[in-house]
């Protein structure tokens, strides 16, 4: 790799990491030409010396921010880690449902979601069990520094590819619509969704207190020391018997002090400290 | 071991759909159509049948209903895996008794996703 390379490389990778706190390592690089490759296409630059030249010298905030969002990890399906995913909806709901018999509300915020998949695998599995949930007021949140994935989770639109990741076929026919090529979340499903667009590396305070957090695959693409900002800024908004669901990969251990592994759930994290009895999560504004 | 049988007149979909398989730990049998399906589901068992719709001899749709109505115990999990994507094919395959479906092209993680839905992984 050219000295010229090296250096395109680096302030690609610097201009992620100062949008979304991802990092890519060098021996990654390789996903910056390929990210990127149907984005210049598009504007016919020939290489990534011109590319970055653009954005440097013209400073062009759209292009800028094209580049960001072509570069962000997406990758994400319906009901990812499977095993996990049905001790959320299961044993974990089941225990809050418990805890928040008085108030009949349920808070979950779906942290970093992409396009989508997950908080509607979420929705899906609240209406399936519509009779067990009837008279609960659930509230499903969903955020990530993507606008164009969030445009993308908004029309709930997914191509053949997509809509199969995960996604049982009975869901795929009850909860979708074929329109051509493409599968489109029904309205009763895509109501059931708030999707808002969040930095995970900003206070999201104002979005209130939640029941559950998941914020899955996307620690393990941020740097060390972001990772625990990250924690830090959610512990605040997850009730005290609140639970936090990582990815299969990710891990509290070294990161925060302000949570800890759940003795129940496994491969869940729970508040560390419990500062008073458990209390419904109450949609306020703190910011 | 869990067992799998792949029917597709394709051969180059059946290398690939064994390769994906063996990796995961399936002894893997192949078909070409729905009767020599038939036949091998008649003195074996598979768990899992991997199925194209459109085969010569006897087509998937042909081999799901006689396995369902022939074959002494039709315990297989069946997963259409085919080109045809529209909803009518999706639904007539899902009314035959189909357990899962699969729309060609897909990866690794999509069939190992299914079968983990239809509880053969």
């Amino acid at each position: 790799m050219s000295v010229s390379e090296t250096k395109s490389y680096r302030i690609l990778s610097d201009l992620l990491e100062k949008h979304t706190g991802q990092t890519l390592l060098a021996n990654r690089h390789w996903r910056i030409d390929m990210a990127l490759k149907p984005l210049m296409r598009q504007n016919s630059i020939p290489d990534l010396e011109t590319l970055i030249s653009l954005i440097e010298i013209d400073a062009d905030p759209r292009l800028t921010m094209a580049c960001v969002e072509a570069m962000v990890n997406n990758e994400t399906c319906f009901f990812r880690d499977q095993a996990n995913f049905a001790l959320l909806t299961g044993p974990v709901f089941d225990m809050l449902r418990e805890h928040r018999m008085a108030s009949k509300r349920l808070r979950i915020w779906s942290a970093a979601c992409s396009t989508g998949q997950e908080p509607y695998s979420i929705a899906m599995s609240f209406s399936e069990n519509a009779d067990k949930w009837r008279g609960w007021n659930i509230q499903i949140f969903a955020s990530d520094v993507s606008g164009s994935a969030l445009t993308q989770a908004r029309a709930g639109r997914y191509s053949q590819f997509e809509i199969q990741r995960g996604l049982p076929v009975m869901q795929m026919l009850r909860y979708f619509d074929q329109k051509g090529e493409e599968w489109i979340a029904k309205d009763s499903l895509r109501k059931m969704v708030t999707f808002t667009e969040h930095n995970m590396l900003n206070s999201a305070r104002h979005l209130g207190m939640f029941d559950v957090i998941l914020c899955r695959n996307m620690l393990m693409y941020l740097g060390e020391d972001k990772r625990g900002l990250v924690l830090e800024a959610i512990a605040p908004m997850l009730a005290n018997d609140g639970i936090l669901m990582l990815g299969a990969a990710e891990t509290v251990i070294g990161q925060t002090q302000r949570f800890k592994a759940s003795q129940e759930f496994r491969g869940f994290y729970q508040p560390a400290a419990a500062k008073a009895p458990a209390q419904p999560a109450e949609y306020r504004r703190t910011a | 071991m869990k067992s799998c049988l792949i029917v597709d007149d394709s051969k180059v979909i059946r290398k690939v759909a064994r390769h994906i398989l063996e990796t995961m730990k399936f002894d893997v049998a192949e078909a070409a159509d729905g009767k020599e399906a038939l036949d091998h589901c008649n003195v074996s068992a598979p768990d899992v049948i991997l199925l194209d719709w459109n085969m010569p001899v006897m087509s998937g749709m042909d081999f799901l209903r006689a396995y369902r109505s022939t074959v002494e115990s039709p315990s297989a999990k069946v997963i259409f895996c085919t080109t045809e994507n529209g909803i009518a094919h999706i639904q007539a395959a899902i009314d035959a008794g189909a357990d899962e479906y699969v729309m060609k092209p897909f990866d690794r993680e999509t069939l190992e996703a299914k079968l983990q839905i239809v509880g053969c992984i």
